[in-house]
């Protein structure tokens, strides 16, 4: 059997749903963004298969703005969590509970 | 290339980019940042692989410059300026792994019958396209131009914030 678009978005499927667990499982700041990073990386592998398979460039235009997007996100988002752990000392969601009731 | 080898590749890269993906957000020997770090990239450098194989050739560079190049680098900065060895005292908590878990296995269930259900890509032709530069680029200035160009003042507006969030004080 060769492999074809349904190989290329298994993968992305498991790979999102890895990123997903990350996400809620573990509970260190930067682990969570890396989770993110997974699940954004899982979006663009399908981006670029469907574009493939597809016969346009626009999907892996797509995919461009894409990775843009998340280098920005990240270098916002890891300033924050540095910020963040100036005054609270700590990298934690469990400790990070001011909005809790 | 040949099919089978481009086949076997699939199957390698695959593995290399789920496998790590899953050492990234559980592994089971070190619960080290460091190391969840360094699974990413392999993971990012599966991806390129795939990238490869699917001929998208310029975003396959792109992804190993930008997320193995400056996104890690960025990662391991910040990690160095925390404190790590916090991380490996913490006792896993048993809701988070439960509920993780269900979800997970509930979101892929639906990814999985979706696609068993629709089959796509059944009846589409091989494959032609290239994604080589020069096509991308022509794409990116033309079609693409106003979003290209908001992006770059997205980037701007994302180097200012950073600088500004990452001063001691604001006055």
């Amino acid at each position: 059997m060769t492999v074809g678009l349904e190989h290329y978005l298994v993968v992305s499927a498991a790979l999102f749903a890895l990123g997903l667990f990350g996400v809620i499982a573990r509970r260190n700041l930067l682990i969570l963004y890396m989770s993110l990073e997974l699940m954004l990386n899982a979006a663009n592998l399908a981006l670029v298969a469907f574009s493939r398979f597809n016969q346009s460039l626009n999907g892996q235009v797509m995919v461009f703005f894409v990775i843009t997007v998340a280098a920005a996100e990240v270098a916002v988002g890891l300033a924050l969590i540095v910020a963040l752990y100036r005054t609270r000392r700590t990298a934690h969601v469990e400790d990070l509970t001011t909005l809790k009731l | 290339m040949s099919v089978a080898l481009a086949d076997l590749l699939f199957y390698l890269f695959a593995a290399l980019t789920l496998v790590c993906g899953a050492l990234v957000v559980a592994n089971p020997f070190s619960r080290n940042p460091v190391t969840s770090a360094m699974f990413l990239v392999l993971t990012i450098v599966g991806l390129a692989g795939l990238f490869v194989l699917l001929h998208a050739f310029f975003l396959a560079a792109v992804q190993v410059l930008v997320y193995a190049g400056a996104v890690m680098v960025l990662f391991l900065f910040v990690i160095m300026l925390l404190d790590l060895k916090e991380e490996e005292r913490r006792r896993i908590r048993a809701f988070g792994l439960v509920a993780g878990l269900v979800s997970v296995g509930a979101i892929f269930g639906i990814f999985l019958k979706a696609l068993l259900e629709t089959r796509p890509g059944r009846e589409l032709p091989a494959p032609t396209l290239e994604g080589t530069t020069a096509p991308l680029g022509k794409l990116l200035f033309t079609e693409y131009l106003l979003p290209f160009e908001i992006v770059s003042v997205l980037l701007l507006v994302a180097i200012v914030g950073v600088i500004l969030l990452s001063k001691r004080e604001i006055k």
